[in-house]
């Protein structure tokens, strides 16, 4: 035993390698390789008369996904989505992390962490079945808005064209709000720990060179968050952009991305149609980093 | 005259930690004000008060006449160096000295132009695209007092400001310092730990302790004539008799405070000058400083006391060491009697 520690210590590029090996080749092989394997998929297509795969690299089934406007039309739905649900937590989740990196302290701190997290401890699918009955005609979010007279402001809200639909939990907006509710934690989180890690004396710092309170959060606070906000988003654009239960369950019939790569991979059995679905989301986030990027998220880092 | 900065009962409580109890003193337009105490003793606390971003529970804070007990510190014409800097990572050092007039709207050319000349004034008028983080310690330290003094504030605080910095380069900015001030003839309230610092930048230094200055008087007078036992310990270190040990050195004598260089130590049979005072003791140690060595004597009345003994003198004490008995001799004239109000720590 002492023997190895020895050996390893005088040779730590050793150490490295049983360090890193085991992990690399389940990372490698097991996670990266499957994903390939699928992606590989989607450079076949389907015989639309025998229904088989044809095992031949073709861009076939690429091209069937962006000219079918059925498919085009599922794409844009999903992107529209992800990007509505990403802003909303951003906003939703600024307050939340300020406080609970620059103000809370002690107990208040650990209740709220505790706060953000329970939800995620609990069944994902028991949660949005939850919120299909707080979102139906009879259920609970329509009942309070008639107790406080506010049933016109939902029907508004619900005959508003494309996003609306005969209640909460068959429309774009019930959908919207489930989105909001199940990815805010991976939004808080990450916001709060780039939060936290400003010191307190540069807001004192700003405050005392003659910046208001809205100058100070502009100009200081806010670009120092923006990393935590871009790792935020990338966890609610991507989660949006996969998920497949809440689109089933809640909200208006049209597809998403996930539900389609569900379906065609199943029931379908159009594998390379699924595999070319799941690479849109890859696309969409890369062309969202780099957005990201050229507009300085990650010059803070 | 209009005080530039007068504190009158002013107090600040934590919980049960009164951090700043019942203070009142005045700091004159252009003076060198240092606060000299250890941590926790209220310095700190009564800096933040001068600049905003704690507000006084009890009593009035006024600046330059005003009363600005409840003002925020974007409403304050006071600008502050904080102990680490607090320089904005993500902006280049000119952003960072032009963010006052920034956010006092002024426009885009002038602030750029006002921020060079403010970096020429530390000597930093190259670094200005640089950012924070590619600096020394000495050029962010300078970069925060150009930052500082754009806004030509009235008042100039500054927190512990060379803290970081090693020593040559402290020094180095303690004189840098003192002629920026006289120059720009603002202000400046110095608070630090340092007596060294105080003592030699300062016009006039406030002794804090638990919360209540001490003693506030110019560093040569706090330093031949403390006040109490608290100032003459941590201002020069003196030794200090209480009334007990007093007592037994001198009989019926009062508290009385004797500074190091005043103390001759001499070997046990060595005869005592005329009004002079000695104590027996026995040598617990002897740290060597170049040009005198300080020596540790326990007394046998109880403390133990130190002795600044000049190389010429140690030669003649040739052949003592630790463990040897010997006397502590002081002249009765050097004895600073002290103020028995507070026992000191």
């Amino acid at each position: 035993m002492r023997a190895a520690s020895t050996f390893f210590y005088r040779r730590p590029y050793w150490y490295l390698a049983l360090l890193l090996v085991p992990p690399l080749l389940w990372f490698g092989t097991v996670y990266l390789g499957s994903l390939f394997a699928l992606l590989w998929q989607s450079f076949y297509r389907i015989d639309d008369f025998t229904a088989q795969v044809v095992r031949e690299p073709t861009l076939e089934t690429y091209k069937q996904l962006v000219t079918q406007p059925a498919n085009i039309d599922i794409v844009l739905r999903t992107l529209f989505m992800a990007i509505a649900v990403t802003i909303a937590c951003a906003v939703i989740a600024l307050p939340i992390a300020t406080y609970m990196a620059r103000y809370a302290s002690g107990r208040m701190k650990a209740l709220f962490y505790v706060g953000v997290m329970l939800p995620m401890w609990t069944s994902y699918l028991v949660k949005v079945y939850a919120w299909r009955l707080l979102l139906a005609k009879e259920g609970i979010i329509a009942w309070v808005c008639a107790k406080l007279g506010l049933l016109g402001l939902l029907e508004t809200a619900l005959e508003a064209p494309g996003i609306g639909g005969p209640s909460l939990s068959s429309s774009y907006i019930g959908m919207f709000l489930v989105f909001v509710y199940m990815w805010l934690p991976f939004m808080i989180l990450p916001m709060a720990a780039a939060l936290e890690r400003v010191p307190g004396s540069l807001i004192q710092a700003s405050a005392d060179l003659g910046a208001r309170p809205s100058q100070t959060f502009r100009n200081v606070v806010l670009p120092l968050a923006v990393p935590g906000i871009a790792a935020g988003s990338v966890f609610t654009f991507s989660l949006t952009l996969g998920d497949f239960i809440i689109p089933s369950v809640v909200g208006a019939p049209g597809y998403f991305i996930g539900m389609m790569v569900y379906v065609q991979q199943g029931t379908a059995g159009n594998v390379p149609l699924a595999a070319a679905f799941s690479v849109v989301p890859i696309v969409l986030i890369f062309i969202y980093l780099s957005i990201a990027r050229r507009f300085g998220a990650f010059d803070a880092l | 005259m209009t005080s530039a900065i007068e504190f009158r009962g002013v107090s600040r409580v934590f919980g049960d930690v009164r951090a700043v109890d019942d203070v009142s003193f005045s700091i004159d337009p252009g003076e060198f004000f240092a606060m000299l105490g250890p941590s926790g003793s209220g310095k700190t606390t009564s800096l933040r008060l001068v600049a905003g971003f704690d507000l006084p529970d009890a009593g009035q804070v006024m600046l330059d006449g005003a009363d600005v007990s409840a003002v925020p510190p974007f409403e304050r014409n006071v600008n502050t160096v904080f102990q680490d800097y607090a320089l904005f990572p993500h902006m280049t050092v000119l952003e960072n000295v032009a963010y006052g007039p920034r956010v006092r709207g002024v426009d885009a050319g002038t602030r750029a132009q006002r921020a060079r000349e403010m970096l020429d004034l530390v000597q930093l008028g190259a670094q200005g695209e640089r950012r924070p983080a590619q600096l020394s310690g000495g050029q962010r330290q300078r970069v925060a007092l150009a930052r500082a003094l754009i806004n030509q504030p009235k008042v100039l605080l500054l927190d512990e400001p060379l803290g970081a910095l090693d020593l040559k380069l402290r020094e180095e900015m303690q004189i840098e310092l003192k002629g920026l001030q006289r120059r720009l003839g603002i202000t400046f309230v110095y608070v630090t730990h340092d007596q060294g610092e105080a003592l030699s930048m300062a016009d006039r230094v406030a002794v804090f302790n638990k919360g209540r200055i001490e003693q506030l008087a110019a560093p040569r007078e706090l330093y031949a004539r403390p006040r109490t036992a608290f100032v003459a310990k941590f201002v020069g270190s003196a030794n200090v008799a209480d009334a007990d040990l007093a007592d037994k050195l001198v009989a019926g004598a009062q508290p009385f405070a004797i500074r190091a260089e005043n103390i001759a130590v001499l070997a046990d049979s060595a005869p005592l000058a005329a009004d002079s005072v000695a104590a027996p003791g026995a040598v617990v140690a002897v740290q060597f400083h170049g040009a005198a060595s300080r020596w540790q004597v326990k007394l046998d009345a109880g403390e133990v006391w130190s002795a600044l003994v000049t190389e010429e003198d140690a030669r003649k004490l040739n052949g003592l060491a630790v463990g040897a008995r010997v006397r502590l001799a002081w002249p009765r004239n050097a004895a600073v009697p002290l103020s028995s109000e507070s026992s000191g720590s």
